[in-house]
């Protein structure tokens, strides 16, 4: 299993490669678009920012490493700002293309609840997930309602089409779409590589896919 | 539901888990790795190193220390001590890191707040204050662990540094800290109340019934807990358990 880590130079890797490795794969770390050929897997993590993001992926042609990716057909994953980055338009801090590979937006998560009170932000802590299609055969077969993953964000992506949505967390009343799926493009709101062995139960089912 | 985080706090003399009363008096306890392996096992909601001595030329251990860590640790790991500048960050956070945690030099320097919130992002960017109660309901901001005077309030400088950028906020409060009396729940409160980012609570865990006051009446997000895990005083389930027992309390 080779799977090739996306380095566009924002914020650590050490946790995410290690977190792969530790469930078997044999990672590359990449720093050029070319390098992605023949990959098993393709990871693009993401801490951060999603305009400083976008624009670094983009000086670096790996958007055009990412679709060639995924037209093959191999399962496709993006973490945090990563998964944000498949949507169509961002309005962290102004508005942003991203890669249109699943078509919808990322927005702020409201800073009030409907009863008027304050919804924190960055939404940071552990919460379980809800199914909100069957999760078999996905990465998630193996996840349980009762594991809980660790979100840190403050922005969330909407996908336009509620068929691209694999599971959803509760923020306060708030329902955060917690990670996507269209086809072999897989995102997670959530970081796995930070979420203990329910989070590495996940990684191991992306490299089993 | 409210996620209310368990935080096992490890103050560092490198290359050595310490820990003290009023972050001071220090006592050895040996390598840190062995205990926060142990709390990641007992399911841990995150790490947090905090070098208090913060010598430039200890730095390279507490990298190494970092790096062994996040090689089978898989929870956040935040860290804090002696960081002066965004390269200062950005080698802790290569390191293994998922965010900073700055005292002093913020206080000394509030840009250094927006700087490493806009190069990371705000989640990246803890800050990290050690009150004492002056006159009632007023706290002062110290530095270096309790010793040094700041004449900042601590309710205007966590408001300034939150329109800077910090995404959350390390609330220690010198006067309960090792003392195993309880936290300071009007400080907690205090600050939550002008706030918008999570806080955690740190210094005074006693006792079981303090995780649980902690949240409801010091309306904390999260608490950091020292001496009581690394005396095996509770287990982490225990104080997950109450600060669960909390939530549904106040829910109720």
């Amino acid at each position: 299993m080779n799977l090739s880590l996306i380095d566009y130079g924002t914020g650590n890797l050490f946790s995410v490669r290690r977190a792969l490795e530790v469930c078997g794969a044999n990672i590359k770390v990449i720093h050029h678009p070319s390098e992605a050929k023949n990959s098993d897997r393709l990871v693009v993590p993401g801490v951060g920012a999603f305009g400083s993001c976008i624009t670094e992926l983009h000086r670096l042609h790996f958007n055009e490493a990412i679709a060639e990716h995924i037209a093959t057909g191999r399962p496709f994953l993006g973490i945090c700002v990563g998964m944000q980055m498949l949507m169509t338009t961002s309005y962290e801090f102004g508005q942003h293309s991203g890669l249109n590979l699943i078509p919808g937006i990322v927005t702020e998560i409201p800073n009030r609840t409907d009863a008027g009170e304050v919804r924190k932000r960055p939404h940071i802590g552990w919460t379980s997930l809800s199914e909100s299609q069957p999760w078999t055969k996905t990465m998630l077969s193996q996840t349980t309602k009762d594991d809980r993953f660790y979100f840190v964000h403050s922005f969330s992506v909407i996908p336009d089409n509620p068929a691209h949505i694999l599971a959803t967390t509760d923020y306060d009343g708030y329902e955060i779409v917690a990670a996507v799926k269209r086809d072999n493009i897989l995102g997670t709101q959530f970081h796995p590589e930070k979420s203990g062995p329910a989070g590495l139960t996940i990684l191991k089912q992306f490299l089993s896919l | 539901m409210r996620d209310v985080r368990v935080i096992a706090r490890l103050d560092i003399k490198s290359p050595n888990l310490i820990k003290g009363i009023r972050l001071e008096g220090l006592r050895k306890l040996g390598d840190p790795q062995p205990f926060v392996e142990s709390y990641y096992a007992q399911g841990i909601d995150e790490i947090c190193y905090m070098d208090i001595v913060a010598s430039l030329y200890d730095r390279n251990s507490l990298e190494d220390l970092l790096r062994k860590t996040a090689e089978n640790i898989f929870v956040p790991l935040t860290v804090g001590g002696g960081i002066r500048t965004v390269e200062n960050a950005a080698t802790l956070l290569q390191s293994g890191a998922d965010k900073v945690a700055i005292n002093t030099a913020a206080i000394r320097n509030p840009d250094l707040i927006r700087q490493i919130s806009e190069r990371f992002g705000s989640q990246c960017m803890v800050l990290s204050i050690e009150a004492k109660s002056t006159t009632l309901g007023k706290w002062t901001a110290f530095t270096d662990n309790g010793r040094e005077h700041t004449n900042r309030d601590v309710i205007e400088w966590v408001q300034e540094a939150v329109e800077l950028g910090v995404g959350e906020i390390l609330l220690t409060s010198v006067d309960q800290e090792g003392t195993q009396k309880g936290f300071d729940l009007e400080l907690c409160r205090a600050v939550t109340n002008v706030v918008e980012v999570p806080v955690i609570l740190s210094g005074g865990l006693g006792s079981l019934d303090d995780a649980k006051v902690a949240v409801s009446h010091g309306k904390a997000d999260a608490i950091a807990v020292a001496h009581a895990l690394h005396y095996n005083k509770f287990t982490v389930a225990q104080l997950k358990n109450a600060v669960k027992g909390a939530q549904s309390e106040s829910a109720a």
